[in-house]
């Protein structure tokens, strides 16, 4: 803290304050007995720290209310008296006064903010590998934004609280206390004339902060308007140009740009008009001393030392007042988030192992589903409804139906994404929830409609099964999967990124570094979701190549969209509302004439 | 249409530091519009440094003239005239903060209108190749920097700058050995601020940028959930998130440790000068030759200054980086656009639909895309193209609405150059029908009716129901209202498709570019959009990327293309006869649809 007197700011620009009292917002209790008990557990290895952090705290509010008695000594002792070596000896211990108060506010700072991002740190980490234990189930049912948003903003919010949060306050809290403590030891008449000042800045900074927190969330929403109806532009410019619609897109842009601007002046306006006040106030106070005060060193009822400390004294009222005020908010929103990220924390794991699953050794790859019925929920509809099927070894069998039918469910069960709701799937045999889901995964693997690519090299995203591989390795599997030859046509080859979006890429370069990828882990069980995304003709054949090279001489299941994948299968199931319809080969179910028949001549000739 | 080209550049630092002048005074030309509402604000500023100096001397005046000579009277003017002019300073900051408040984010308005408004100009070879958070990073927060720059930092700037040199001349005129010491002190001061913020602002960025990579590794894991377990890849994920997390704690820690060492030494360095001026001082009122009113008011001003000075210091590495910002906004705005009109553009009334291609040739920077295309096509007639990825299919399609330019050679639409004509009038005749359907964030019939301003409901739903998409618009929950995109409902890819069918039959255009493909969808759903392709085709020139039997069989012309150029056309049966590439293209593609359709 700076020492002065005569004039109070609350030392932040208008900005600031606007953004420190209106952002930050959330409805709910101001305390939560869980919330509480659980982030003090979060903060019990750093007690010590916080200990410290407490203690220099305590240290630095009592150095702060020094400096202004020691002033008041100095004048009425020294200078008044003419005490030349005993200003000497006061103005040495100023100076040892602000050097230390130097050490233990850095100290105290640095403490503070180290508990409290290694607490968040903890905190984000501990979020992030119970997301990694959570079942599939979890993720296909929560929006991934909302997520994120728990592991990275939620917790900062709690943060703010347990560690930054409270520590201040109590810093702030003694710093009133202990001003309006010695004040009133210094002369009470005084004192208490200048307290009038306190109320009314309480009133004012409640008005302001309650007005801001309505301007701020206008602002808010305006910016993000005038992000979105830019963001839209920008993708849909092509389309925007190729109707001649630039001057419609324009003026629409001009809308939410004036509308952002206006909000903006709205919210400063209150900035602009508190921070004045507030300065005002701290005259009002300071008009008292000096008026009153001066009366009173007339009178010679107080010293003029004692004015001089006062002056300084009524500079400090306001940054406490305002941490005060702010406490609510704080408070309200750390509740909140606690709650949230306590949730996710807690989301118990449907998917577990069970204590005495095994590892396997080896596995020869027969999958057997035993009477297997399956929904998502207890209030969802059945999805399988008493499914038997046995796949033998090195076989491969085509899933058909349409849409909604439960073919992907049946992807879901093999790979252990989800676990059944009556019955049993089997591998070689032994219940799939008696195996460990790493070693399950070793064997089985589920290669994916949608060809999900992580933003790393081509090289990572190829390796990402088996990340010990060769390079030779990784290369032979490029070769095997059709890609070798366009990655290493990119600029960069194997070292290429893969861009957000995959823009860089097309769908079926993506389609075949996903098969890349399968291929290095050689897995004995494979089960494909077939994608049906439109694929340029060469691709498309590289794609089928590549299919087939993965799925040789392995237990296959495959959810066919592709003509070419139920002719080749050796067996094909005909799955509608949960229950199969038909079963047989090709040429067999042709024959029937029944539900493949129709399926066929719809879905795999065209139109 | 994927072809890199060098597009905009991301500079972290200036080239030149001497351009930063240049480019400043660039964006403080941005005020120039609002000069009355700058100038008002710097004359208030004026008036604030005014009051502001005088405050300490009414403090001096209760001391020495008040208390000292024993002057009650002096006591309750001084305090009445602090308090009025306390109040005049805080009309005039409201004033100044309102002024410049609104001349600055005038300043923001009027640069975002300005960047929104290029893009929309700038051809499709800039938006090939810019990405589009890039481009709104700029709008947004380079907006925000400049804004700050023309508004408060500029301000804060001269406040702090005048406050230091009226001050310093008050002080040494009321006593020239305080006043040097006080003047020697205050550089350090400015000094220590500006390493303070010349190191913290990188830093903070820094940490920005580490929770965004925070943010993309928690996102990426979830998107890819189905991945990470496929391939049980839990422990891998998880070391990943350690390093980013510990590069985060790292990089919050060296900002807590610069902020700890530095703020609270610079509130030591101000009061290091305090103690000075007391003791110092304090000697001079013991000697007789200073009134204790004139220390208390050196106290006074000195606390007045340090809030100021400091702020100067951490604002000026502030206006640095707005130097870059200003590099990255005026690199958008200085782009020239690829295809414009003529300056003799005349606007083309509604077309018959002849089209021409005189020896077109295009390239994309050193990459040679077409090359000596010729072909006509009569009003009405059906274009279909085939041809590997990359043969120059798309690049054809995009040279008739003028997406891109021909290198050389011309097109001719009912005989007339299309270059010569306005590039509104030329594509509200052309509609386009591609792979990937953009639909904008508003209702269902607003997208249909895009760039038609007058359209009756009955013209909507007519498009609609030919487009086939009238049926699953009206199960919707809300009709042709629902909300499509963002907080409304998500379309699959072939209900899109259908109503970018709708939005261009709706157009009624002459000439049709469509991609025949369909994004992947049910059966059902596929016989639904072929059917709303062949209502679209009815009576337009149309030029088609085929991937149907059906269609190029009904094609007047087939082009298949091969490395930009024409390696052969015709007919569906006399390609079959003639083009041994054709035959190639027709049994890796087409031929499994024979004998269905």
């Amino acid at each position: 803290m700076s020492f002065s007197i005569g004039s109070s700011s609350p030392g932040m620009g208008p900005r600031t304050v606007l953004e420190n009292f209106g952002g930050n917002q959330r409805e709910g209790e101001m305390f939560n007995r869980d919330v509480v008990k659980r982030m003090l557990l979060y903060l019990k290895p750093y007690r010590w720290r916080m200990g410290l952090a407490l203690f220099l705290t305590i240290l630095e509010s009592g150095l702060t209310l020094l400096s202004p008695y020691l002033l008041k000594e100095a004048t009425d002792s020294y200078i008044l008296k003419g005490n030349f070596p005993g200003l000497v000896r006061i103005a040495i211990y100023l100076a040892l006064t602000f050097i230390s108060l130097y050490f233990v506010s850095a100290a105290q700072r640095y403490v503070v903010s180290w508990v409290g991002q290694r607490m968040l740190a903890k905190l984000r980490s501990d979020l992030f590998r119970h997301l990694q234990r959570l079942q599939q189930g979890y993720h296909d049912r929560n929006i991934v934004g909302v997520t994120v948003s728990r592991v990275i903003n939620d917790v900062a919010e709690i943060n703010e609280l347990f560690s930054q949060g409270v520590i201040t306050l109590i810093g702030d809290l003694l710093v009133l206390i202990g001003i309006i403590v010695v004040m009133l030891t210094m002369s009470p008449k005084l004192a208490l004339l200048t307290f009038i000042v306190i109320p009314l800045m309480l009133f004012a900074t409640w008005i302001f902060s309650r007005q801001a927190k309505k301007a701020f969330r206008e602002t808010r929403s305006k910016v993000a308007a005038v992000v979105g109806d830019l963001a839209e532009d920008i993708s849909g410019m092509r389309v925007i140009q190729a109707f001649a619609q630039e001057k419609a897109s324009q003026e629409r842009f001009d809308k939410v740009n004036v509308e952002n601007r206006n909000a903006y002046i709205n919210a400063m306006t209150l900035s602009f008009v508190f921070l004045p006040s507030i300065e005002f106030l701290g005259m009002v106070a300071t008009g008292i001393v000096l008026w009153f005060g001066g009366r009173f060193v007339i009178a010679e009822e107080v010293t003029l030392g004692v004015m001089v400390a006062f002056l300084s004294y009524v500079t400090r009222f306001f940054t406490p007042i305002q941490e005060l005020s702010r406490m609510y908010t704080t408070l309200q929103s750390a509740m909140a988030g606690g709650e949230q990220v306590l949730k996710l924390l807690d989301t118990p794991i449907e998917v577990a192992d069970a204590p005495d699953a095994i590892e396997l050794e080896e596995v020869v790859g027969q999958i057997e589903f035993n009477h297997v019925t399956f929904q998502y929920r207890q209030d969802t509809p059945i999805v399988l409804d008493d499914i038997s099927l046995t796949i033998p070894a090195r076989k491969m069998v085509a899933i058909v139906g349409p849409t909604g039918a439960g073919k992907t469910t049946i992807a879901n069960l093999v790979a252990r994404f989800y676990d059944v709701t009556q019955g049993a799937v089997l591998l070689d045999g032994i219940d799939l929830r008696c195996i460990q889901q790493s070693s399950l995964r070793q064997f089985v693997r589920i290669v994916s409609q949608d060809p999900f690519l992580f933003s790393r090299s081509i090289e990572e995203n190829i390796r990402y099964g088996k990340p010990d591989a060769s390079e030779d390795e990784v290369i032979n599997a490029a070769k095997k999967a059709n890609a070798h030859e366009f990655i290493s046509h990119l600029p960069n080859g194997y070292r290429t990124k893969i861009q957000e979006g995959g823009v860089n890429i097309s769908v079926g370069q993506r389609q075949l570094l996903t098969i890349a990828r399968a291929i290095l882990t050689d897995p004995k069980v494979l089960i494909l979701d077939e994608a049906t995304a439109n694929i340029d003709t060469v691709t498309e054949v590289l794609i089928q190549q590549a299919l087939e090279r993965l799925l040789f001489e392995r237990t296959a299941i495959v959810i066919a969209h592709r003509l070419s994948t139920v002719r080749k299968a050796d067996w094909i199931y005909v799955i509608d509302q949960g229950k199969i319809r038909e079963q047989g080969t090709h040429t067999d179910l042709l024959a029937l004439n029944g539900m493949y028949n129709d399926l066929y001549e719809r879905q795999f000739m065209g139109a | 249409m994927s072809v890199p080209q060098s597009g905009i550049q991301t500079p972290f630092l200036l080239k030149k530091p001497a351009s930063l002048w240049r480019l400043l005074l660039r964006v403080y030309g941005y005020l120039w519009p609002y000069w009355k509402h700058t100038a008002a604000a710097y004359l208030s500023l004026l008036g604030i440094l005014a009051l502001s100096a005088s405050i300490p001397q009414f403090i001096r005046w209760i001391i020495d003239t008040g208390i000292g000579k024993n002057q009650p009277q002096v006591l309750t003017w001084s305090v009445l005239a602090l308090l009025g002019l306390t109040l005049i300073k805080g009309v005039l900051n409201y004033f100044q903060g309102i002024l410049s408040e609104t001349a600055s984010q005038n300043v923001a308005y009027d640069l975002r209108n300005e960047i929104q408004k290029k893009l929309t100009q700038l051809s499709f070879s800039f938006h090939d190749t810019s990405e589009a958070g890039e481009l709104l990073s700029r709008a947004i927060q380079d907006v925000e920097r400049l804004r700050f720059l023309t508004g408060r930092a500029t301000l804060r700037i001269l406040e702090g700058g005048l406050m230091i040199i009226v001050t310093m001349i008050i002080l040494i005129v009321m006593d020239l050995r305080l006043g040097l010491f006080v003047l020697i002190s205050m550089p350090v001061l400015v000094h220590r601020a500006y390493y303070f913020g010349s190191r913290f602002r990188p830093l903070s960025l820094m940490i920005q940028k580490q929770v965004a990579r925070l943010t993309t590794a928690v996102e990426q894991n979830l998107r890819g959930s189905r991945v990470v377990k496929a391939y049980a890849q839990e422990p891998g994920e998880i070391e990943r998130f350690e390093e980013e997390n510990q590069q985060w704690f790292e990089l919050t820690r060296a900002s807590a440790r610069l902020q700890a060492v530095n703020v609270p030494l610079m509130f030591l360095l101000s009061n290091i000068a305090m103690v000075v001026i007391i003791l110092f001082g304090g000697y001079l009122v013991i000697q007789g030759q200073l009134t204790f009113g004139v220390l208390l008011a050196f106290i006074t001003y000195m606390g007045q200054l340090v809030e100021p000075v400091r702020r100067l210091g951490i604002i000026i590495p502030a206006v640095a980086i707005a130097g870059s910002s200003a590099e990255r906004v005026f690199d958008i705005l200085d782009t020239v656009p690829d295809v414009q009109d003529e300056v003799d553009a005349q606007p083309m009334a509604i077309v018959n639909g002849h089209v021409r291609f005189e020896q077109v040739s295009f390239s994309y920077g050193k990459q040679t895309v077409l090359s000596g295309i010729n072909f006509e096509v009569q009003p009405g007639q059906i274009v279909a193209l085939l041809g590997a990825t990359g043969s120059g299919k798309s690049t054809i399609i995009s040279l008739i609405p003028r997406f891109y330019d021909p290198t050389a050679g011309r097109i001719l639409l009912d005989g007339r150059d299309i270059r010569q004509v306005t590039l509104n009038s030329l594509r509200s005749q052309i509609g386009i029908v591609l792979q990937e359907t953009t639909l904008f964030a508003t209702s269902i019939r607003e997208n249909i009716a895009f760039g038609q301003s007058n359209t009756t409901e009955e013209d909507i739903i007519s498009a609609a129901k030919a487009a086939q998409a009238h049926e699953f618009i009206v199960r919707s929950p809300e009709g042709y209202d629902t909300y499509v995109g963002e907080r409304g409902t998500t379309l699959s890819g072939g209900q899109k498709q259908r109503i970018a069918i709708a939005r261009v039959l709706l157009m009624n255009p002459r000439i049709l570019i469509l991609d025949d493909a369909t994004a992947s969808v049910d059966t059902e759903t596929e016989h639904l959009i072929q059917t709303a392709f062949e209502n679209l085709v009815k009576g337009r020139t149309t030029f088609v990327i085929a991937h149907r039997l059906s269609t190029v069989r009904n094609a007047d012309l087939i082009l298949v293309l091969d490395h930009g150029r024409i390696a052969a056309r015709g007919t569906h049966e006399s390609l079959l006869k003639t083009s041994k590439q054709y035959i190639e293209i027709y049994n890796r593609q087409l031929r499994h649809q024979e004998g269905l359709s």
